[in-house]
């Protein structure tokens, strides 16, 4: 370990929520900044220059998806925002406006740690995605030859089915709200087409997944989005 | 250019009386030239072939006059008893509108559509009845004589010499849906009427001898003929407009009908209507009042009115002007209202004064550009009906008293100036002592008007002459030059009269206009800031019975409709609640000076918002004239119309609170719930984090406290389950909960419940069985996997471990089923009902965790999706839990596209 702590920061108005993920995220090496307000939130987050932000998006203060934007300004450093159940719209929002990934309240300090670790794998990855070849399961894309096999065996793809698992494998690990799988691949006029994209998500999953019914890599985020999920 | 286009405005009339049509009863009008051609026959031999098809149809009122063929007709045709009333000590049978709109037929007949109803019936006129028959959905086959149609009745009267009383107005015969014409020819009729097959009744017996001359006849016949062509042509251009709608109705060009004093009004207002009727043009009639007809007496004053009452019967909009310069006023009204036609009555006379004009050339004159229709002043064929009422003669006997107090006045103003004369004589010349008396005649001109003044300069000239002209106490002059003197005092004298009577009938006039706006600008005032009906009602009470000097009272409906007299109307009247209500539902006026009930002491006018009719105002009307004189009555409608605005206002007030309030606890509701689910999650989350955290600390803990750690976070996250479940509940049965379906593949929402339920069903192997031509189905996902969720959850709660749990979706019956099955021990015999209950859980002493709650969550959800939950024990034993989803129609996939490998070459992915 050459490399100086990794800096967090919180942004949650509980203290108790705070200090449990002090905590953890210490136990795991982190450096931890927080905050009980978007203001001061900000504030921390532009004189500490975070590698992770956690977000809690009922803030006393306005609304976490504000503190996105403003971030999202001068930074890409990811972002993870703690939401609570019924409050789609706001998590479709978040990750709309910038946000990562999102845990659902309550969650286990596991979950959450996973969550942070496959996030920064993911940045990481990116930075050094000299490899044309994408895998998981035993599922494997090459994207210069635009070849993709299913343990050893051609799968053929319809050019939507292709440009969807791409667009996934480019983000793998993070949530795509359906708004945002439609504008990539069927263009903005589409985005109000969600059973477009469900139904050729469900394609993709019979001839990626081994049971379609329980998939293990292309999950789906109800009423969210989609996820894939590497390992 | 898009004159071709069809308006809007028009094809929304159109379709809106289109509308109309259809729930209306459909009229049908036997029309002939005269009695005796046989209409009653046509009608009943149609009745009788409809009868035979099968309609349902009642005789409302036939007449057969004894002839034998035509009671022939009757046989096996249901008759409607007549109403037997009693008219000063006479029986008279009447139709009975109430038994026929009781009865309801299809289809009913009634004679005679000219009838005068006897005094005491609803409407004073039979076709009235037959309207309100329409109006109720009921078909009407009636019959009518030309001479009774309104616009040709003084023809009639001219050709035949018989004035005929009873009228139908010319609208309901073209209103009529279909009229058939019943024609006999002249000659034949003649000898129907030889053989006594033509009834006479006894009255008429001597007129009708000079009624049925062979001219007469075919006179009348040409007449029926053609007014029924009229019909067919305007059919024939209907139909066309129905075909290619071109604009038809010539609102630029109106026509405008001239009143004048004389006799004979009733004539040109006829004559205007029928010519606006062919020309297809909206019409007005104007009267212009100037201050020497304002002079008028009383009942030729009303008979003025009642023929602009006419006007209006027949279609026209009629207004009153006052000013001095007829000429000039309907040149003027003609240009604002965009008249192209005046028409006016010719004068038989010559003017009076050489220079003087008449009407028609001064207009022509004056408006070069308008159409002059002159006409002849129709025989005056009406005896005039003195109908001058006490009251107005009061007024006169008054008036005259007033006037004869002014003359004596100027007598003695005249003594004085003489005696005062008299006195200053010795110090003052002749030619100033003549100015003394010009001042008196000045002054007498501006007190007392026009007459008064004449008198003073007569008398002043005389006393100038006789008491101080040379030579002194006699009348001759000796100088010339006083003539000079006496003219011009006499001149003076007379201008100065005439100008002070103008301004002051002028300022008459305006006074009494800006008394009228102020009212209405007070009363609207007086509206404006009132918040209550009862406030409105107790206000525009007081107002209106102020303004009109009459007695009033405003009655409003209750919650069902039914007008009842509130603690705002003044006792003073007595308010027939029947005509009230009949006012209210029609939204027409009834009641005195209306065609509905004249025979009532009350104006019943219905007080019309934009939205509906809000009420009905009750007058009592202190002065018939008020009813008659359009300004007044428009005066009157005004305020009905305040009145009925600030009832809907106050109504809309009314409405906005209720709502405010409505949604204002809807509000509290929701942020209670949400902060709630915050309040209660956030301790949970923190619990749970706080359990898991310790873990982690620096100091590894011992097993034991690991697994304490451990049941804490267990625990934390069974009472987050009961808390979302009891929000759930809440936010269900609050009706707050939205639904937001979309069409999904079910397997999404199968794995995606699957993979919130892993925890719950760790140890039982699952088994998904999905049909693979499973179409989309539209549901909310996040509901639907709540249920799924929960049914899969109870599954591994309530069987023992490793047993399979099962998952089948298909197609069934047209809809989507959908079965959660388990291997457990299922669930007990009457409990399948039960456990959809809320806080019901299969056995009562179970030690299995979890309020009954999940399971009536899932039947709420599944309702609200117009589905069907239920359970059942499944063939080989264990649960089974069922609901169904509708499948509705899925909107169209978008076309297959080709694999891509096989397109790779083309580089277009």
């Amino acid at each position: 370990m050459t490399d100086p702590a990794p800096i967090a920061v919180l942004v949650e108005d509980e203290v108790q929520i705070r200090r449990f993920l002090r905590t953890a995220l210490e136990t795991e090496g982190w450096l931890v900044f927080d905050a009980g307000t978007i203001k001061d939130g900000l504030i921390e987050a532009g004189t500490r220059k975070p590698d992770l932000v956690i977000l809690d998006l009922g803030l006393p203060d306005g609304d976490g998806v504000d503190f996105i934007r403003d971030f999202r300004a001068w930074s890409s450093r990811p972002i993870i925002v703690l939401s609570a159940r019924t409050s789609e719209g706001d998590k479709i929002a978040a990750l709309d406006a910038g946000a990562d990934d999102y845990l659902t309240k309550p969650f286990g300090v596991g979950e959450l740690l996973a969550r942070v670790r496959a996030t920064l794998r993911r940045k990481r990855g990116a930075a050094d995605a000299s490899s044309p070849v994408f895998r998981f399961g035993d599922v494997e894309a090459d994207l210069t030859t635009r070849k993709v096999t299913k343990g050893g065996k051609t799968v053929h793809l319809t050019p939507i089915e292709y440009r969807l698992l791409t667009i996934m494998a480019a983000n793998a690990g993070r949530v795509l709200t359906h708004r945002h799988m439609l504008r990539e691949v069927w263009g903005p006029a589409y985005v109000e087409h969600g059973h477009y994209l469900r139904v050729h998500m469900v394609h993709l999953r019979q001839k990626l997944e081994d049971d379609p019914a329980q998939p293990k890599h292309l999950l789906t985020e109800t009423a969210v989005g989609y996820r894939l999920v590497v390992e | 250019m898009n004159s071709d286009r069809p308006d809007p405005d028009q094809l929304l009339a159109e379709f809106n009386a289109k509308i109309a049509r259809e729930r209306r009863g459909r009229l049908k009008i036997f029309f002939g030239a005269s009695a005796g051609v046989g209409k009653t026959f046509a009608m009943l031999a149609s009745a009788q072939a409809l009868r035979r098809s099968g309609t349902d149809i009642v005789v409302g009122l036939v007449e057969t006059h004894g002839r034998a063929e035509t009671e022939a007709q009757l046989v096996d045709l249901e008759l409607l008893a007549p109403l037997a009333l009693d008219v000063q000590g006479v029986a008279v049978k009447e139709f009975d509108l109430d038994g026929a709109l009781e009865r309801k037929p299809a289809l009913i007949l009634v004679d005679e559509l000219a009838h005068n109803n006897a005094p005491g019936s609803r409407h004073p006129k039979r076709w009235q009845d037959i309207e309100e028959l329409l109006a109720a959905g009921v078909d009407v086959h009636t019959t009518l004589n030309v001479q009774h149609i309104e616009s040709l009745n003084d023809v009639v009267g001219q050709i035949t010499g018989i004035n005929v009383w009873e009228t139908v107005p010319d609208r309901i015969f073209d209103g009529a849906d279909e009229v058939v014409l019943v024609d006999v020819s002249a000659d034949e009729l003649l000898v129907r009427l030889k053989a006594g097959k033509v009834y006479l009744p006894e009255h008429v017996e001597r007129a009708s001898r000079n009624f049925f001359r062979k001219g007469n006849l075919m006179a009348l016949r040409e007449l029926a003929l053609r007014r029924t062509a009229d019909r067919v042509e305007d059919e024939v251009q209907a139909y066309r407009s129905d075909k290619s709608i071109q604009r038809i109705w010539k609102t630029e060009a109106s026509l405008l009908c001239c009143i004048g004093p004389r006799p004979g009004g009733d004539h040109i207002v006829r004559s205007s209507s029928r010519l606006a009727t062919q020309l297809g043009i909206e019409w007005s009639a104007v009267y212009v009042e100037t201050p020497a007809l304002q002079r008028l007496p009383a009942p030729e004053r009303e008979r003025i009115l009642r023929t602009l009452k006419l006007a209006q019967e027949l279609g026209a909009r009629t207004t009153i002007l006052a000013g001095s310069d007829p000429a000039a006023l309907v040149v003027e009204f003609a240009r604002t209202h965009n008249c192209s036609k005046v028409v006016i009555g010719r004068t038989a006379l010559r003017p009076f004064w050489p220079w003087s004009r008449r009407l028609g050339q001064r207009m022509a004159e004056l408006a070069p550009d308008v159409d002059l229709i002159q006409i002849g002043r129709g025989e005056a064929l009406a005896p005039e009906r003195a109908a001058a009422d006490t009251g107005a003669a009061e007024t006169d006997d008054a008036r005259r008293r007033d006037k004869l107090l002014r003359y004596v006045w100027t007598g003695v103003a005249c003594l004085f100036t003489t005696l005062v004369a008299t006195i200053l004589l010795p110090y003052f010349d002749l030619a100033n002592i003549v100015m003394l008396f010009l001042l008196t005649v000045v002054l007498v001109a501006i007190s007392f008007g026009r007459g008064p003044a004449a008198l003073a300069a007569i008398i002043n000239v005389a006393a100038f002459d006789f008491f101080f002209v040379p030579p002194r106490f006699s009348f001759a002059v000796s100088d010339v030059q006083y003539l000079l003197t006496f003219a011009i005092m006499l001149a003076v004298g007379l201008i100065v009269g005439q100008m002070t009577a103008w301004l002051r009938y002028q300022a008459r006039v305006a006074s009494h206009r800006e008394e009228r706006s102020r009212a209405v600008y007070e009363f609207a005032r007086d509206l404006s800031s009132l918040l209550q009906t009862e406030q409105v009602v107790e206000t525009a009470t007081s107002s209106i019975a102020g303004t009109f000097h009459s007695k009033v009272a405003i009655i409003v409906p209750d919650a069902q409709e039914r007008l009842t007299p509130g603690p705002g109307s003044s006792p003073s009247v007595t308010v027939d609640l029947g005509a009230a209500q009949w006012a209210y539902d029609k939204g027409q006026p009834a009641g005195t000076g209306t065609d509905t009930l004249a025979g009532s002491e009350l104006l019943y006018l219905p007080l019309r918002a934009p939205m509906r009719t809000r009420g009905v105002l009750a007058i009592k009307p202190a002065n018939r004239r008020l009813l008659l004189v359009p300004e007044q009555k428009r005066h009157l409608d005004t305020f009905a119309a305040l009145t009925a605005i600030a009832l809907e206002r106050v109504h809309y007030v009314e409405v906005a609170q209720q709502a405010l309030l409505t949604m204002e606890s809807e509000r509290l509701r929701n942020s209670l719930l949400s902060a709630l689910s915050h309040d209660l999650r956030t301790p949970l989350t923190a619990l749970l984090g706080l359990a898991e955290s310790l873990a982690f600390t620096s100091s590894p803990m011992s097993a034991a406290q690991q697994e304490t750690a451990q049941a804490i976070a267990d625990e934390a996250r069974r009472m987050h389950a009961m808390v979302e479940n009891l929000l759930d509940m809440a936010r269900i049965q609050s009706g707050e909960v939205k639904l937001r379906r979309q069409w999904h593949p079910f397997v999404e929402v199968v794995g995606s419940a699957l993979k919130a339920a892993q925890a719950a069903l760790m140890r039982h192997p699952v088994e998904v069985t999905i049909a693979p031509d499973l179409p989309l189905v539209e549901f909310d996902a996040m509901l639907i996997e709540r249920v799924l969720y929960n049914l899969l959850e109870n599954a591994g709660k309530y069987t023992p471990a490793d047993t399979q749990v099962k998952i089948a979706a298909s197609v069934s019956e047209g809809k989507l089923l959908v079965a959660v099955s388990d291997r457990g021990p299922g669930i007990p015999k009457s409990q399948e009902e039960i456990i959809f209950e809320k806080f019901t859980r299969g056995s009562r002493e179970s030690s299995t965790p979890g309020v009954g709650l999940g399971l009536a969550i899932s039947r709420a959800i599944v309702e609200a999706h117009d589905g069907k939950i239920w359970a059942e024990t499944s063939p080989g034993g264990g649960a089974r839990f069922c609901f169904t989803l509708p499948l509705g129609i899925p909107p169209a996939p978008l076309p297959e596209d080709a694999p891509l490998l096989e397109r790779a070459g083309q580089g277009n992915a």
